[in-house]
């Protein structure tokens, strides 16, 4: 097991390597990172030429790749067009973002599972099909028309009927709001709300799906049948041969959508005009900041290779057929 | 005593048109089910009325969507059912438009995951060893590069090129093929231990005669089934980018961007927001029931008698 | 008359499909005594594993069924899983057809054998393992005190149905099911799996009811044998009668296509033209008729009840539904179906 962790780390750093090259040369030849620069007349021609020099931007590409590997390996992932080191500002944005993730993937979980589960032992009923339409309307809606449904048609009716702003729908925090966690929190909750909520209803209906009929086949399966067939309580039946099986594959579908939710986070921030990840790439990608873009291609690749390997351990740990390692 | 029963012709299933037959039989069997299945027919009708309606009012109106008129922002009326913006379009020719646009540009996504993945997933599967290996850690690469990433770099080229929604299909479709690859691949690999293959191996079919006669007509159910999930995803990512500001580029409509225009307004000028995102959310959702009615019609084991 | 074991009138199985409404069982009547071995035989589709579903109450939820199900003084069918679970396992055990996929894989065949166990008796953690090992070690699981916590993917398919049988016997129930419990397995392993189902029977007392297609794995172990066709019992006798006079031709041509051992070789197998009829909807006539040699008008148009049939074997309740039942048991066996070769000549039996 261990050499097999061992030998999928070392093809997902190939895999890393590989793919910041390419991302290297997509967003170095994309652009010109001195364009706004350029686009004031004003600007004197040597402040323009020291900007470059500062950029390596005369350099030979394999060196600027260089230059910004040695910044990886240093940690601080180099300076972004405004020199400010990009690695302390993609930990500070990071926060931000995962805030939101990880509490939207905790809380989609639970309703993913609920719903399938539930949907699934009532087979064929009124209640299946309702929630199977929603499920699909769900998984349908783009991420950025839930976010904005729920600002326009939920936050404002309810901020304007208080005279208040109870839902907050601009930025993670209101600034003035100072003091410890404890009286931060009312805030916290005020703009995490909303947020979390729309990540959470764009993310559970796919796995609430596959729940569902992962439920349906394992319920279907003849080991279940012969577990019926001993006697055992149905209640019994349900935990330890349908659900702990049904729950299997689920699992590892999680893990592997784990990467994808944070794209859908980069647009719900961009929604509700948080300062997060989203905020910090897209302005990278406007501004062709070549390393804050690489920072986020690093971190985000990093954490899909990760959830991909602990898929793959949970499977292993889960289901006793999978043995990793052995031939 | 004995008399022979060859009166009338029974089913033989051995002869060769009897194979024809029942592979027939088989696609006429995965119709019935898909018409018998109310949520999958309500996901065709709807689609084929949207489609029908928006290619005939724009072949009817071609410039209807970006004509001007004094009528400013104007609510629903009788002389436009979905009102006006703020210069004066019309919203239906705007939405019927962007409908238009928003498959165009998806069945292109769509056409081109089916034969790239299906072309990837065939070889690794059929080949297997180095090839697969190869191969399977490009798929890898292309994965883990989140898409939204390449897909907002180039994404940032492609929006300043005029008429850009063929780069931007271009450009997801190189992307998305990666979940058909794997798919194929994993038919592929149970395809070529069966006896039809090992059958036609030993009668000296060429590799690709294998592979385009024998082995896709087996795999096709399921990537049927997921060219129309990677069209209704390809409609999402497209109208998320449009969203953006890194899509579909104004002169040209899409339903994101209509939404990206109305949602300020959202509050006061509920048309140009809720007409966008209802059609929207109607186009996505019947090509998903469309989906899953085909993989329901296509794997009955969930409503099988046991016998 | 011993007072039988299980009790079975009148029932009809339907199932609701898209496709509209399927007669899987239209009205049995078959009783079980104790210690017996029943074998019921038919090709898939005629019904044989509805019956033994409906039995168990293990029948999917589309299943509409009527009739009733007798054991002693309860009746079955209608109940709530929840009283059945005091059937299930302890009065009744079932085996089922596919090895690979009756035990589930994610726990020990040691767990799921105590699992059985304790369903119904309240052991000790230990009396209960050493109960497990030792129906393992039963059914013929070598060193069974070192596989108990092997997983069931760490077995062969014989070895797999063992426990599956370990696990039916494990509260030495009254009769244990067997739907078809070789049909998955390679012809060497069906005796040895058949032998360790002998053996369940005769530690547990239970009377076997065995499910198959095969007539030949039905010989040797069972004492009374029905035959089913397109979901109605369409002969029914001793082992003897039906295997030496069947009065049915159907039984006739699942004889035929037997390999018998007293063959000289140059027998060819028979088959029975044509397949079993769809089931949805009604046709008049006998069901069998489409396939049958003997076909007259009658067969047609009227289905033959099931009837007493006079032999000289086996005359104890021999009963065969078939309008010419009198004539096809004075008829030669293997001589109604034609060879299923042209160029090849019958030889003499």
């Amino acid at each position: 097991m261990l050499s097999y962790i061992i030998r999928r780390l070392f093809i997902g750093v190939g895999v890393l390597l590989v793919s910041s090259v390419l991302v290297f040369v997509l967003v170095a030849e994309s652009g010109d990172p001195l364009a706004l620069l350029r686009q004031n007349p004003l600007t004197p021609a040597a402040t323009i030429h020291a900007r470059a020099v500062q950029l390596h931007l005369f350099d030979p590409l394999w060196k600027r790749y260089w230059i910004w590997f040695s910044h990886v390996l240093r940690g601080d992932f180099g300076m972004n067009n405004n020199n400010i080191a990009v690695g302390r500002q993609l930990q500070i944005h990071s926060m931000v973002t995962m805030r939101m993730v990880i509490l939207s993937t905790v809380l989609a979980i639970v309703l993913a599972i609920s719903v399938g589960v539930i949907a699934a032992l009532r087979h064929d009923t009124a209640v299946d099909r309702a929630t199977s339409v929603v499920n699909f309307i769900f998984l349908s809606v783009p991420v950025f028309v839930i976010g904005l449904v729920l600002k326009t048609f939920v936050a404002v009716p309810i901020d304007q009927h208080f005279h208040r702003v109870i839902l907050a729908t601009a930025g993670e925090q209101n600034p003035l709001v100072t003091g410890n966690f404890f009286q931060r929190f009312p805030d916290y909750l005020s703009h995490s709300l909303l947020p979390t909520m729309t990540l959470v209803l764009a993310t559970y209906s796919s796995w609430a799906i596959y729940q569902r009929s992962t439920v349906l086949d394992v319920m279907d399966s003849d080991y279940v049948r012969l577990a019926r067939a001993k006697g055992i309580s149905p209640r019994r039946v349900l935990r330890r041969h349908i659900l702990r099986n049904a729950l299997i594959p689920v699992t590892t579908v999680i893990a592997l959508d784990f990467a994808g939710l944070l794209g859908g986070a980069v647009i719900t921030e961009t929604v509700y005009g948080w300062n997060g990840l989203g905020r910090f790439f897209l302005d990278g990608v406007n501004g062709q900041d070549t390393n804050v873009v690489l920072a986020y291609l690093l971190l985000t690749a990093t954490i899909v290779i990760v959830f991909n390997l602990i898929a793959d351990i949970l499977y292993g740990i889960l289901d006793p057929r999978i043995r990793y390692g052995k031939s | 005593m004995t008399k022979q029963a060859s009166e009338e012709p029974l089913a033989s299933q051995h002869d060769v048109d009897g194979m024809e037959f029942e592979s027939r039989g088989q696609w006429a069997m995965v119709v019935r089910r898909f018409v018998h299945n109310g949520q999958a027919m309500t996901g065709l009708v709807a689609f084929a009325l949207m489609l029908l309606v928006s290619g005939v009012y724009t072949a009817l109106h071609p410039n209807q969507y970006s004509a001007l008129s004094t009528a400013f922002n104007q609510g629903p009326s009788a002389a436009h059912i979905f009102g006006t913006n703020g210069i004066g379009i019309d919203m239906l020719a705007q939405i019927l438009k962007g409908v238009l646009q928003d498959l165009q540009v998806a069945v292109l996504v769509a056409a081109m995951s089916v034969v790239i993945g299906t072309l990837v997933g065939a070889f690794a599967g059929y080949y297997g060893g180095k090839v697969d290996n190869v191969l399977m850690r490009f798929v890898d690469l292309v994965l883990v590069i989140p898409v939204l990433v390449v897909l907002i770099m180039l994404a940032h080229i492609v929006a300043q090129q005029a008429n850009n929604w063929f780069y931007l299909a271009i450009i997801i479709g190189s992307l998305s093929w990666t979940y058909i690859a794997r798919l194929v691949r994993a038919e592929f690999l149970s395809l070529r231990e069966r006896d039809f293959v090992e059958a036609a191996r030993a009668l000296g079919a060429s590799d690709w005669r294998i592979i385009s006669r024998h082995m896709i007509p087996n795999a096709v159910g399921p990537i049927i089934v997921n060219a129309t999930i990677t069209v209704a995803g390809a409609i999402v990512l497209e109208s998320t980018l449009s969203y953006l500001g890194l899509g579909i580029q104004p002169p040209a409509v899409s339903l994101g961007l209509l939404i990206e225009q109305g949602q300020s307004a959202a509050t006061t000028e509920y048309w140009l927001f809720v007409y966008p995102a209802a059609f929207l959310l109607m186009l996505i959702v019947s090509v998903f029931f469309i989906g899953d009615g085909l993989r329901a019609a296509l794997d009955p084991r969930k409503n099988r008698v046991r016998s | 008359m011993v007072e039988p074991l299980l009790d079975i009138k009148d029932l009809d199985v339907r199932f609701s499909t898209s496709e509209g409404e399927t007669r899987a069982i239209r009205g049995i009547n078959l009783s079980l005594n104790p210690r017996e071995v029943l074998g019921i035989v038919g090709e898939s589709g005629s019904g044989k594993s509805v019956t033994a579903l409906a039995v168990m109450g293990l029948l999917a939820k589309n299943a509409n069924v009527t009739g009733s199900i007798h054991m002693g003084d309860r009746e079955l069918l209608g109940m709530k899983d929840r009283q059945l679970s005091s059937i299930r396992g302890l009065k009744i055990g079932m085996i089922f057809q596919d090895p690979l996929t009756s035990l589930n894989p994610v726990y020990s065949v040691g767990w799921q054998v105590e699992e059985a166990i304790s369903a119904h008796q309240d052991l000790s953690k230990e009396k209960r393992r050493a109960e497990a090992i030792r129906l393992l070690e039963l059914v013929g699981i070598p060193r069974a005190d070192d596989r108990v916590d092997d997983y069931p993917h760490e077995f062969s398919g014989g070895m797999r149905q063992r426990v599956v049988i370990a696990i039916a016997m494990a509260n030495n129930p009254q009769i244990i099911l067997a739907d078809e419990p070789t049909t998955a397995l390679d012809v060497t392993v069906q005796a040895q799996v058949l032998e360790a189902l002998q053996v369940a029977i005769d530690q547990s007392h239970a009377s076997l009811v065995l499910i198959t297609h095969d007539l030949g794995v039905v010989a040797g172990l069972a004492s009374r044998v029905v035959v089913m066709y397109a979901g109605r019992i369409v002969e029914i006798g001793t082992a003897d009668a039906i295997f030496y006079s069947p009065a049915m031709p159907y039984t006739h041509g699942l004889l035929g296509s037997i390999p018998r051992v007293d063959d000289d070789g140059g027998a060819r197998l028979r088959q029975i033209p044509g397949s079993p009829p769809s089931m949805i909807g009604t046709q008049p006539g006998c069901p069998f008729a489409p396939r049958c040699p003997l076909r007259k008008d009658i067969c047609l148009t009227e289905e033959p009840a099931l009837r007493s049939v006079s032999s000289t074997t086996g005359t104890e309740a021999h009963q065969a539904a078939c309008h010419f039942a009198s004539d096809v048991v004075t008829m030669p066996l293997a001589s109604m179906f034609p060879d299923t070769s042209d160029d090849h000549e019958e030889p003499p039996q």
